[in-house]
């Protein structure tokens, strides 16, 4: 468990104030933000590489605000690789084992180990110079695993790859944590949150904004800020399964949505802009593929018209203006019918079937 | 096709006249000294021991001295303190003045009456007139160089680097070992051989604190005074070749594409 107390720290022109969270053993938490809110900076703070004005760092019960860098049990990943150019990979992943003293067979066994984990085994006796950068992101990722840090912070690791790459990462990231690692993971991407956070911190200006879990964050937004900046409301838990040539993200016992097929996801997330959720008092007969049944729960006024939650056994929530609330007469409880197109469903994959 | 407009042709007539320059002095030397009187000068047991002299007090100081210099240099390249810049500049101070000042300025500061003079002989060492003093004046006019080139070196390596391994678990005395130093190490070679050029081809601040025993450029000069041009030519062809090998194996290393990661 990792708790951070009001930990502040002014820079000219920059301060991070009382920032406070907790992240229980095993979890995965988010510190979501836009750049220059000082997500980088904590993680700085946690790692040791910057001191804090005031506040503590507690991992594990113990408090590790001036220990010493290189005495934290406490793994970073930075935003670009830090692969030691001088070393092959198999030395990489050894450097925090040989700075431990550890014995050369361990070492050698270990390597092995952490190497078939993160699926670069063949990558050993390379030099880093001839990898991409997700195989640099993963060596990273195993030499941080071989020092066995009791929590592993993250700043932005999968920003500088490609979309296929983020994928395979994010698979990667999630196993780790269902493993048990605690992982602290910085980002401005509400994708990645959606399918890896359990709990999220939203950071704005220096300041945490708003946290909790993902859906308290998600469905709930304190501020237009985080409502923006969390943006999606329908993000649901799939499974995805071929039925033919079609494919269907089944989000419930009782649900399942008609989506584009995409290759190798078996499991994940779908995301639907709530301005693609149409709202209609009859079943339309349209080329709109999913349409579900369902009683209004809520109505939210936005600047520029309304959200609507509509429950359909599970919730979908849709934006409409204000137009269209006068002449549907929407009122909690109000039984309207949910439609949108497969084509307007995204997938976030968390899992692929290679 | 090109036409020559008249300032292309100054350009390569003023590049001639620079290269000319330089390159003939050196060629007349060979030019008018056969190998015959190369090779028996190379015999001459007082020029052989001369510069072998002048090369293993060179070698001496480049590495004595390398051991602060090093470390000096990372220091640097990596930390801010109150007057670095004034600090910074008064490294240049021995290359800027003139030699035979900085052989003065030295032998003040090692001669017998000094305190750094005075404890060395109380343990048998003499620096005036002893390699002890050589490697000493060799040492001041051209450390600067390789503290230049191993600060480069050092600035080159990438401070994330050195963060990730101080986050793996390394104090900072392991990650200047095992990251910063194996990645600034070619700026560094390049640096030492440099040095060590530089402190073979030394002569005013040699002379004024050790005339003997004698190194190649003091043992030039005093042939030329004693014999005049022609006895002093062939020592200074032989020397020209051994310091061309160095300078060959200093192009040879600098040349090769640098080491220090993204």
């Amino acid at each position: 468990m990792l708790e951070l107390k009001n930990i502040s720290k002014t820079f000219s022109g920059f301060s991070l104030d009382d920032i406070s969270f907790t992240a229980e053993q095993g979890s995965y938490f988010v510190l979501l933000g836009p750049s220059g809110a000082g997500k980088s900076l904590t993680l700085e703070i946690i790692a040791g590489l910057v001191r804090p004005d005031r506040g503590s760092v507690v991992l594990n019960g113990r408090d590790i605000t001036h220990t010493e860098i290189h005495h934290r049990p406490v793994g970073l990943v930075f935003q670009e690789h830090c692969v030691f150019p001088h070393l092959s990979v198999r030395e990489n992943i050894a450097y925090p084992l040989k700075i431990r003293k550890r014995k050369a067979r361990d070492i050698k066994k270990l390597v092995n180990r952490l190497a078939g984990e993160m699926n670069i085994e063949p990558l050993l006796d390379r030099n880093p110079e001839s990898l991409s950068g997700g195989e640099l992101q993963r060596v990273t990722l195993a030499r941080i695993l071989a020092a066995d840090p009791g929590v592993i912070l993250l700043d932005e690791p999968l920003s500088s790859l490609d979309v296929q790459l983020q994928q395979e990462l994010r698979s990667l990231l999630k196993d780790l944590n269902k493993k048990g690692r605690t992982i602290i993971h910085v980002t401005h991407n509400f994708e990645e949150t959606i399918v890896l956070a359990d709990k999220v911190a939203v950071m704005k200006d220096g300041k945490i904004i708003q946290s909790g879990t993902k859906d308290e964050v998600f469905h709930h937004p304190g501020s237009e800020f985080v409502a923006r900046l969390t943006g999606i409301k329908n993000y649901f838990r799939s499974v995805f399964e071929w039925d033919g040539n079609q494919v269907f993200a089944r989000i419930s016992d009782d649900i399942r949505i008609r989506v584009l097929p995409e290759e190798k996801i078996s499991k994940g997330f779908i995301i639907i802009t709530g301005e693609d959720v149409i709202l209609s008092c009859e079943h339309i007969t349209s080329s709109v593929t999913n349409s579900f049944r369902g009683v209004v729960t809520d109505v939210i006024p936005l600047f520029n018209g309304y959200e609507i939650a509509v429950d359909t056994g599970v919730t979908f929530y849709s934006k409409i203006s204000g137009e269209s609330f006068e002449k549907l007469g929407i009122h909690n409880g109000k039984p309207l019918w949910v439609s949108f197109k497969a084509a307007g469903v995204r997938l976030l994959a968390s899992h692929i079937s290679l | 096709m090109y036409s020559l407009q008249p300032f292309k042709l100054l350009l390569i007539l003023l590049s001639g006249v620079i290269l000319l320059f330089i390159i003939a002095p050196v060629l007349g030397i060979y030019l008018s000294t056969t190998p015959l009187e190369i090779f028996e000068t190379a015999k001459d047991e007082e020029v052989f021991n001369s510069i072998w002299l002048t090369v293993w007090t060179s070698l001496a100081a480049t590495l004595i001295f390398a051991l602060a210099a090093v470390p000096f240099s990372y220091l640097l390249a990596r930390k801010d303190f109150p007057l670095k810049r004034l600090l910074t500049g008064l490294i240049d101070l021995p290359i800027v003045i003139p030699h035979t000042a900085a052989g003065i300025a030295l032998l003040g500061f090692i001669s017998r009456d000094s305190a750094i003079g005075r404890l060395g002989s109380a343990i048998g060492l003499d620096f005036v007139g002893n390699p002890a003093g050589i490697i000493i004046a060799m040492a001041f006019v051209s450390v600067p160089f390789l503290i230049h080139a191993a600060r480069n070196g050092f600035e080159m390596v990438p401070l994330k680097l050195e963060k990730a391994a101080r986050n793996l678990g390394a104090s900072s005395s392991k990650v200047f070992l095992t990251i910063s130093l194996p990645l600034a190490w070619r700026s560094i070679v390049s640096g030492l051989v440099m040095m060590f050029a530089r402190g073979m081809s030394e002569f005013g601040a040699v002379v004024i604190i050790a005339y003997h025993p004698m190194v190649a450029p003091v043992l030039i000069y005093e042939r030329f005074g004693a014999f005049g041009l022609k006895y002093a030519r062939p020592v200074a062809a032989l020397f020209i070749i051994v310091s061309l090998i160095v300078f060959m194996i200093l192009r040879l290393i600098s040349s090769r594409k640098k080491n220090a990661g993204t």
